[in-house]
């Protein structure tokens, strides 16, 4: 294989398929590739798709990417999908639902396990986002299983969010416990064939006129997304956040924030991997010991560990 | 103390052609899973360009197919001839579904390495991808 990133810059999807694999594998060769491709990312438009397993979310993402491809823009996919936290494999299913798009020149669709230890968000999420922005796409799609902590850190990578509910399911109430409403720049109401899609409307903005005056009101979009309805009013919900952040001057800071985000917590990990490298394993066990007998707390422990990489 | 190594063998597993029962792909799917696998599982219904489309955007190590309908020595060949197109030329391939024992040949000289029979062991699968895939 020639030069790889030669053929990413120029267009060819096996070099970007191949690509992403690497940086997925956080492998040296990916990290090489991501130094020269990464100036070229942060053009496209990223949008989360997150909500409950089975809320819609990859319906919705193929319906919203084909009404995209009608207004002549291209889409880059990402569907995440949790790995088993026994055996980490996955079963990656996203594809199903986007069968319409599979020849489609203008979309790329790539499936990524979670390979969280706590089923999470994968490590790595970010950095293959910015591969598939780089390519050159006008708009990145990032499909999520929300628990929580995910939905969160979806926010995190892509500019605007989408919070994808149901009526009847009681996520609404959900929701506003964990706290999950704040992240949302739009909400969708999806199944809204289904009954009760009205209902969970005025929930919803029922729940929004509680949140403080100075926040931005997040649009409530209802979809049919195996029909297609309601893909204009959502691109357009999408569309109004961005000029929102362009127009009030927060993209920047909206960038800084993720880009501190990511800063720190990839410095966390190499830390992290820092003191296990340099902790015989004896020692790991003997700290761990004491504490477990009470001899030792936590703290005191950790700050020993911590003490021989720095000190 | 190491890192744990990052990189997973990548299955798609796919159904070309018409008919609709997916209960043999799903199990091996499962299987695969369970055995650490990560599987791109695209449905019923795939054209070979679909699926060789899949293969490329995946970027998978193994391509399995799984047929039913009898359609496998007409699918096949163009399931092989559409990956050549796209340059994916290193995949390890296997199939698995109704095939009598006398097409066996003829899809190995296609590049099939392995062809599983209804009632076949997952653990016999998990094995032959194990030993098999190069993992890119
Ligand atoms: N009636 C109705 N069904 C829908 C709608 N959108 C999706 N579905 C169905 O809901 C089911 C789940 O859809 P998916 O798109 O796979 O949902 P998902 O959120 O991606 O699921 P996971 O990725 O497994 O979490 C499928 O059977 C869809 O056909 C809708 O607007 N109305
Ligand atoms: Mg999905």
């Amino acid at each position: 294989m020639e030069n790889i990133v030669e053929r990413f810059l120029g267009g060819d999807r096996r070099a970007l398929a191949r690509v992403i694999s690497r940086i997925e594998n956080e492998t040296p060769e990916g990290r090489e590739y991501l130094r020269e491709i990464y100036p070229r990312s942060g053009r496209a438009h990223t949008v989360g798709i997150t909500g409950s397993a089975g809320a819609g979310k990859s319906t919705l993402t193929g319906a919203l990417a084909a009404e995209l491809r009608r207004r002549e823009k291209t889409v880059g996919i990402i569907g995440v999908d949790p790995s088993s936290p026994f055996t980490h494999g996955a079963i990656l299913g996203d594809r199903i639902r986007m069968q319409d798009l599979a020849l489609d020149p203008g979309v790329f669709v790539r499936s990524m396990a979670g390979r969280g230890a706590l089923g999470g968000l994968a490590p790595a999420i970010n950095d293959v986002v910015a591969t598939v922005e780089a390519f050159g796409f006008d708009y990145v799609l990032v499909e999520t299983v929300g628990a929580g902590q995910d939905e969160v850190e979806i926010a995190g990578t892509t500019m605007t969010t989408v919070l994808v509910n149901n009526p009847g399911t009681g996520d609404d109430i959900q929701a506003m416990k964990a706290g999950i409403l704040e992240i949302a720049d739009v909400l969708v109401v999806n199944k809204a064939d289904h009954p009760g899609a009205d209902t969970l409307v005025s929930q919803l903005q029922g729940l929004l006129n509680l949140s403080p005056k100075d926040m931005r009101r997040p649009a409530i979009v209802k979809t049919v997304s195996t029909r297609g309805e309601g893909m204009d009013e959502l691109i357009d919900a999408v569309a109004d956040h961005r000029n929102y952040l362009e127009t009030e001057g927060l993209l920047e800071g909206h960038r800084a924030k993720n880009a501190r985000h990511q800063v720190l917590s990839i410095a966390r990990a190499i830390l992290l991997q820092r003191i296990q490298a340099s902790t015989p394993d004896e020692q790991l066990d003997e700290l761990v010991r004491r504490v477990g007998q009470r001899e030792l707390d936590p703290h005191s422990a950790a700050e020993e560990l911590a003490n021989i990489v720095s000190g | 103390m190491t890192a744990p190594a990052r990189t997973k063998i990548r299955v798609l597993i796919a159904k070309p052609g018409l008919d609709g029962h997916d209960r043999g792909a799903k199990v091996v799917a499962r299987a695969l899973r369970d055995a650490g696998c990560e599987v791109i599982y695209t449905g019923i219904r795939q054209t070979p360009e679909m699926i060789a489309e899949a293969a490329l955007q995946e970027d998978v190590d193994v391509v399995g197919l799984s047929i039913l309908s009898g359609a496998h020595l007409e699918l096949f060949p163009r399931v092989v001839e559409e990956l050549k197109k796209r340059d994916v030329d290193d995949v390890l391939l296997f199939c698995g579904g109704i095939i009598p024992d006398d097409d066996t040949k003829q899809l190995e000289d296609l590049g099939f390495q392995a062809v599983f029979r209804p009632g076949t062991d997952t653990r016999e699968i998990v094995q032959f991808v194990y030993d098999n895939a190069r993992v890119s």
